[in-house]
């Protein structure tokens, strides 16, 4: 049974909940709100390889954002342990279930597709395209776009960044031309 | 000696203007920095907005949802930030607080080609590098595929940075 608590939150609660992070970070220390430079810190801990980009004190220049990373996970798994119900759908609508079934893709539970995010997606090429291509490309096209949704859509263009508005409209030419042009070239 | 220490020092702009030694955050703010982290993934989860669904509905126009999240968020933001500066207010550690700043590169190109880029796989991935954490957290553990994916190609950029356009 779904209790009220269970519930997802409607637009106008996440919304503003998303955006409040912005002015909270600058007030606990004066940190952008961002989320992929964690992973310019990850790759600085581990394999820094003598690559500029990496040769800095990311404990120092990092360690905050590594900690609000954790929080994140930490959140998602609260989230997903107490405040979700078993066998939780998102309540996409009717015409996105119609195009994604027209994409193969058949069962629409959960958070993400199990056929193309689930473990034995990896057995197929749509699984290493989605979880393999789609990670490296994230993760690429962030630090050469200096930020991702987190730090140009809100922080950059909340602060009327001119490169955010177009690092924001280039997420969407790409976003826009793989779900119509590539995906179903590819799928 | 080993390996690490014999590297070349700092070549690489800093993220954020450099702290000064000794002066880094405080226990109280190390915890609230974890504790806004954790509001923010839960708000990921309740919202829906780290589902690969969502974000497949927001590129085929089927849903407001998306939009009216992101630019709520962004109204707040903007908002939140005008009064920090009107008020002249000062963070915990009593520093000025600075708006930040995206420096403009010549025709922009790493905004647009990295954008670009990194818009195709947010359409594969349907998550961006927040959600990544919020999913592995909510017990997606496939997604340590796309989080090792990323660092990769964030290494890969590293590795390139000279050689592309900026």
């Amino acid at each position: 049974m779904t209790t009220l608590w269970q519930e997802p939150w409607p637009w106008y609660v996440a919304g503003p909940l998303i955006g409040l992070m912005v002015p909270l970070l600058l007030l606990i220390g004066g940190k952008s709100f961002g989320i992929s430079s964690n992973l310019r810190h990850l790759c600085a801990a581990t394999v820094p390889s003598g690559i500029p980009l990496f040769q800095y004190d990311w404990k120092r220049d990092g360690g905050w954002n590594l900690l609000f990373a954790a929080g994140v996970l930490l959140g998602g798994f609260i989230a997903a342990s107490v405040l979700l119900p078993d066998g939780y759908t998102v309540a996409i609508s009717a015409a996105t279930q119609r195009d994604l079934r027209a994409l193969g893709i058949g069962d629409l539970s959960g958070l993400v597709p199990q056929e193309l995010m689930g473990w034995q997606a990896l057995a197929s090429a749509r699984g290493w395209l989605t979880l393999g291509a789609g990670g490296f490309l994230v993760g690429f096209g962030s630090r050469w776009a200096g930020g991702c949704t987190s730090g140009h859509a809100i922080s950059g263009l909340a602060a009327f960044q001119l490169p955010s508005l177009i690092a924001v409209i280039g997420f969407f030419v790409g976003g826009l031309l793989m779900t119509h042009v590539i995906m179903p070239l590819v799928f | 000696m080993t390996r690490r220490q014999s590297l070349p020092r700092p070549i690489a702009p800093p993220l954020d203007p450099a702290p000064r030694p000794g002066d880094g955050p405080t226990l109280l703010a190390q915890v609230a920095y974890v504790a806004v982290g954790v509001l923010l993934g839960i708000v990921f989860v309740k919202s829906e907005v780290l589902s690969w669904y969502r974000i497949q509905e927001m590129f085929r126009f089927q849903s407001a949802h998306m939009y009216l999240v992101i630019a709520s968020a962004l109204a707040v933001a903007a908002l939140g930030m005008q009064l920090l500066r009107r008020l002249d207010v000062r963070s915990w550690d009593g520093k000025a607080i600075a708006i930040p700043q995206k420096d403009m590169t010549p025709r922009g190109a790493r905004y647009w080609l990295g954008g670009t880029l990194f818009g195709l796989g947010w359409g594969l991935l349907g998550a961006c590098p927040g959600p990544i954490f919020a999913l592995l957290g909510a017990g997606v553990t496939s997604m340590t595929v796309a989080l090792l994916s990323a660092l990769a190609g964030t290494w890969l950029y590293g590795a390139m940075q000279s050689r592309l356009p900026h």
